[in-house]
């Protein structure tokens, strides 16, 4: 691959002019796809396939409420990963970035989510719960440090006493009024959540016939526990190559396994820039593979390692090989 | 008088792809081998994986969790998915160790690798329409990377609509193109010269 002038010398380039057999492309297709239908047919007969339901606002708040209450508390309070994320979603956080190379804060903002208002306040404000728009008024007409305030007091609260969310009734408690109208908020947003209309406020936002997830799945991912452990029951975390794996016992997506295992090792299994050096290495792996026949080390690996013999042995044993 | 520009892409056309290079009923005889076997299981795992989807694609992306017959497809399509990998990947690495790239056969490598990274993006967004929870957890996670890397800004995993257009509509069409270009690539260039009978690259000449 030096020089193509020189192809014209090269037997490899030129068309075959040696012995022949016959070969019938169509039958092999044919009965390739004959073989790849009964193989697959008896593999989902035999093994079928994965379907575990997906988690809602109201699985959430039904079982583990104390957890959906204290993430709707973090995101008054500016606290949860989305809230801080910074590019696409939110200018509040400086994205990953390794030197001068910062993507994420190239291409800016171009899903805009404010938390607090887009996850807890806009929702809560669809609802019919009496009391509800006034909670939202007044936390509207409250300046931005009084809500932080609030929400991080309450917060600080909770994580102490989680007795604050009544085992019974799965409601906050009142808190006199020192938390300003935080407690009713989330109080509000765990009725809206049992009774499914979180679902649908956090979805429809948009258009009344919602295809975009994009705000309850990150409310979903800023919560603490109930997510992240189901994830982790079936094997689907980060640090369990979760990338390749399914729910079950069921094959994943084990052609990522070189991508996943960048996130086995140090230094990017703990990098706040770990997803941009991944992207980046695989980037460039991509890159060598695609250039692979130019590379002077890897494209002469055939030649060394000889597996070729293997695959062509039938020919190098015949005669005609030789000539 | 000029010929017309129809008369002239048939021209042009059988010139290049000749039909008895494009559908030759004869190979060389070193094309022997149980290695060329899955460039064309490739595409039967493809062919059925077409074929599942739109029967999912017409049924639209809930029936399967309603219906036995939709999960049985769904899990024909999850299967084909798996053997489409296995066969590519045994396929790529066949064609690796017989540096298969030699004799002006790069535009067929870099179809190849075209067509592997597409495969991995589209069975990407596939497991993202599951509408399930494996579906809510891996958009989760991609997210982070997809950010990251700038693409976030443009395609966004949490977007379940966004990806079952991509998944269903575009992606599989640009996969088929660079496939039927492959093939065609394949054809034209004949299939690689043995390593042993090439002397140039024996020598190390290229």
């Amino acid at each position: 691959m030096k020089n193509q002038n020189s192809f014209k010398n090269y037997p490899a380039s030129q068309s075959w002019s040696g012995p022949k057999r016959q070969y019938d492309l169509i039958k092999e297709l044919v009965i390739a796809i004959v073989v790849v239908a009964v193989l697959s047919i008896g593999l989902s007969a035999l093994f079928s396939s994965p379907d575990e339901r997906a988690v809602t606002m109201k699985s959430w708040a039904t079982h583990n409420p104390i957890d959906l209450a204290q993430t709707a508390v973090g995101e008054l309070a500016g606290t949860t990963t989305s809230a801080g994320y910074g590019a696409p979603y939110n200018q509040n956080g400086s994205g990953q970035s390794i030197a001068f190379i910062s993507p994420q804060k190239w291409l800016g903002v171009r899903i805009p989510i404010n938390s607090a208002q887009d996850l807890v306040i806009k929702p809560l404000a669809t609802s019919n719960i009496p009391g509800a728009t006034d909670l939202v008024s007044k936390w509207n007409s409250t300046s931005a440090d009084q809500q932080i305030k609030w929400a991080n007091d309450f917060a600080k609260a909770f994580d102490k006493d989680n007795a604050l969310l009544s085992a019974n009734n799965a409601n906050v408690q009142n808190s006199d009024g020192k938390y300003g109208p935080v407690p009713a908020i989330v109080n509000d947003l765990l009725t809206m959540a049992r009774s499914g209309a979180l679902d649908g406020a956090l979805t429809t936002s948009d258009s009344p016939l919602p295809t975009n997830f994009t705000k309850p799945l990150l409310f979903l991912a800023d919560g603490g526990s109930y997510f992240s452990s189901i994830a982790s029951k079936y094997h689907l975390q980060g640090s369990q190559w979760g990338v390749m794996n399914e729910t079950g016992s069921w094959p994943g997506q084990s052609w990522l396994w070189l991508f996943s295992f960048w996130y086995q090792i140090p230094p990017f299994n703990s990098s706040p820039a770990g997803d941009l050096w991944v992207g980046l290495i695989m980037g460039v792996l991509t890159f060598a593979l695609l250039l692979l026949p130019f590379i002077p080390i890897l494209r002469r690996i055939p030649y060394w390692i000889p597996i070729h013999k293997l695959i062509w042995r039938n020919w190098y044993s015949d005669p005609d090989s030789k000539n | 008088m000029s010929i017309s520009w129809t008369a002239k892409v048939r021209k042009s056309t059988l010139e290049k792809l000749p039909p008895d290079q494009l559908l030759p009923d004869t190979q060389p005889k070193y094309v022997a081998s149980w290695i060329y076997t899955f460039g064309v299981l490739t595409i039967a795992a493809f062919v059925m994986l077409v074929a599942s989807g739109l029967i999912l694609t017409i049924k639209g992306p809930n029936w399967w969790h309603v219906s036995h017959l939709g999960h049985f497809i769904n899990s024909i399509h999850l299967w084909n998915v798996e053997l489409f990998f296995a066969f590519m990947v045994i396929h790529l690495w066949g064609k690796f160790w017989m540096a298969a790239w030699r004799g002006k056969r790069f535009a067929t490598w870099a179809t190849g690798i075209f067509a592997f990274i597409g495969s991995i993006v589209t069975a990407f967004t596939g497991y993202l329409i599951q509408t399930n929870f494996d579906s809510q957890w891996i958009a989760t996670q991609a997210k982070d990377s997809f950010n990251s890397t700038g693409i976030g800004a443009i395609i966004n995993p949490l977007n379940t609509g966004q990806a079952i257009l991509l998944h269903v509509a575009m992606l599989p069409l640009i996969l088929g193109l660079i496939v039927v270009v492959h093939i065609i690539l394949v054809r034209r260039k004949g299939v690689v010269t043995p390593i042993s009978n090439d002397h140039q690259y024996m020598e190390g000449k290229f």
